[in-house]
């Protein structure tokens, strides 16, 4: 491992319940101050793979059951969130997860609970500047925020920690296009004012992508891909299978639909 | 009319009671979604310990007071620790069937130490608490309940509303694998909520002892008052709680006044009852925010 890596993940499986094997030795690196992008189809196992260096699973009945996970040097498989967090790891679960019956500046305070007990003030104006739409939400109950406000708010929340890594999962789902795009601007400049490297899991390959430094396609809890973001892009498989384009890059129509589908030849 | 402001005064200041002890009982069920069936016990042990130290410890009352509360909090911690922590991860049901263990061998402690008999603590209460004014007369006990109670709800709103540790202890209640996310120490605001429980019950005990008399059974009796104290509530509303506890303090005077004093403890299950067929959720129970 280099010092320019964050995080390390070494060919772990993730087992839940004791039974079900979810990941099949995953490898990924995630280099400190990048944006690094998991994309797959829904399965694949990209959550399962943020909760295992959350250290979430451990609250869903899984475990890490073979391979290591290193951060900053450090073997963190298995760890409970409480200790993970206070590393400087971040998770931003997906669907949106508000804390309906607190305003949403409780939420953010919320987020200091790593470092409990030093002020905040200079925090809270920081996630503020970075999303200025919440401000006039500031008093409100968060339950009665819109889809984009609380995606606003949980990411906020988690600024709060000043995480050295952060995990995103799915910060588009259910958002008008334009909220998205605005979505993503932020956790661009977040990435580049901060520093902080980011792991991204999207189904919108092609937004995620396009922001990314690195990005892994996951399949049936495997890598079956991976390589710098602007070269994904051009994959014709990444295109014909995750961006909705035909190999020729042109936006495939129904007109053209054939009886058999090309095959993932990487499976 | 007299007689009316009479038990009305009365009602609120047992009501106070019940409903903070409500509210310790809501925490809990808040936090850690266990129904507490130890709570009455809770409520007798607080009661006795604060016996123990004005009579055997001879400490002031004051001390004696803090002393109780103090151990009454530990305690909470203690419960937390050794008997909830190991099941942590196993159905609730078992946790709140062990909840009914503590409460019974909580219940033959107290028996073997003190007897099952009527207890009362010295008279202490300074009389200028006792107000007389025309023809109401508050004994000096109820005016305490009412202050103690006031003073309790005031703290705790502060607490939950403005320091940190109460908002994530709200932040727990309101979606757990949330905070836990965000490294929200979880365990600890469970510790914390029995804690917090244990002292608030162990508090009402004391007041509850200075009016009716310290005996375990009733004593635990009165800790099973905070079912119809909840359920009015809405078992997941602190607020609720406080309210919910008015409303069955003051039922409960004025039939015990008005009708008969042997019907008191069961015209607040009927009212209970009836409040249910029409809100299912309690008053102040949270209906889910639903958004789509």
């Amino acid at each position: 491992m280099t010092d320019t890596t964050i995080l390390e993940i070494n060919n772990i499986s993730v087992v839940y319940s004791d039974v079900i094997q979810v990941l099949k030795g995953v490898s990924l690196v995630v280099k400190k101050k990048s944006i690094t992008s998991l994309i797959g189809s829904n399965g694949a196992g990209k959550t399962t793979t943020l909760k295992a260096i959350s250290g979430l699973l451990k609250p869903e009945n899984g475990r890490v059951t073979d391979g290591t996970i290193s951060y900053d040097g450090a073997a963190i498989q298995n760890h409970a969130p409480e200790v993970i967090t206070r590393k400087g790891i971040i998770q931003v679960l997906e669907g949106r997860q508000p804390f309906k019956y607190l305003t949403v500046e409780e939420n953010l305070i919320v987020g200091t609970a790593i470092r409990w007990r030093q002020p905040y003030k200079k925090d809270l104006e920081m996630v503020y500047n970075y999303f200025p739409a919440i401000v006039r939400r500031r008093k409100m109950l968060a339950g009665y925020c819109s889809g984009g406000e609380l995606q606003m708010i949980v990411m906020g929340r988690a600024l709060m920690a000043h995480p050295a890594l952060l995990l995103l999962d799915e910060p588009s789902l259910g958002l008008a296009p334009m909220v998205v795009r605005e979505i993503f601007e932020i956790i661009k400049k977040i990435n580049a004012e901060q520093e902080t490297s980011i792991v991204l899991v999207e189904q919108n390959a092609n937004m995620a992508l396009q922001i990314s430094d690195y990005g892994y396609v996951m399949e049936n809890g495997k890598i079956v891909m991976e390589g710098a973001a602007r070269n994904l892009v051009e994959n014709p498989d990444i295109k014909e299978f995750y961006l909705g384009m035909g190999a020729s890059g042109v936006l495939k129509s129904y007109d053209d639909v054939k009886s058999y589908r090309r095959r993932k030849r990487w499976l | 009319m007299n007689f009316f402001l009479q038990l009305f005064i009365n009602g609120i200041s047992i009501g106070f009671l019940y409903g903070l002890s409500a509210m310790g009982f809501v925490m809990i069920f808040k936090s850690s979604s266990v129904l507490n069936f130890a709570h009455g016990e809770l409520l007798a042990l607080g009661a006795f310990f604060f016996l123990a130290m004005v009579t055997w410890v001879k400490l002031p009352v004051v001390l004696a007071f803090l002393a109780t509360l103090a151990a009454c909090f530990i305690l909470g911690f203690i419960i937390e620790r050794f008997f909830l922590r190991p099941l942590i991860g196993e159905p609730l049901i078992y946790v709140i069937m062990l909840t009914v263990g503590l409460a019974s061998m909580f219940k033959g402690f107290m028996l073997l130490f003190w007897g099952g008999n009527l207890q009362t603590y010295p008279d202490f209460l300074p009389a200028f608490l006792g107000i007389e004014w025309h023809v109401i007369n508050i004994p000096p006990v109820y005016t305490a309940a009412l202050i103690i109670g006031i003073m309790f709800l005031i703290l705790f709103g502060l607490f939950f509303k403005y320091s940190s540790q109460g908002i994530f202890m709200r932040s727990v209640a309101d979606n757990q694998k949330a905070a836990l996310s965000l490294g929200v120490h979880v365990q600890r605001v469970f510790a914390l909520s029995w804690a917090i429980a244990a002292l608030v019950a162990g508090m009402s005990g004391i007041v509850l002892g200075i009016i009716n008399g310290i005996n375990v059974h009733d004593l635990s009796a009165i800790g099973l008052k905070v079912f119809p104290v909840v359920i009015l509530g809405g078992l997941d509303s602190i607020g609720g709680a406080i309210i919910g506890g008015l409303i069955i303090g003051l039922l409960e005077t004025f039939t015990g006044g008005y009708i008969s004093p042997s019907l008191s403890d069961v015209v607040p299950y009927v009212i209970l009852v009836i409040i249910l067929m029409v809100k299912p959720y309690g008053l102040f129970g949270l209906e889910e925010i639903e958004r789509v």
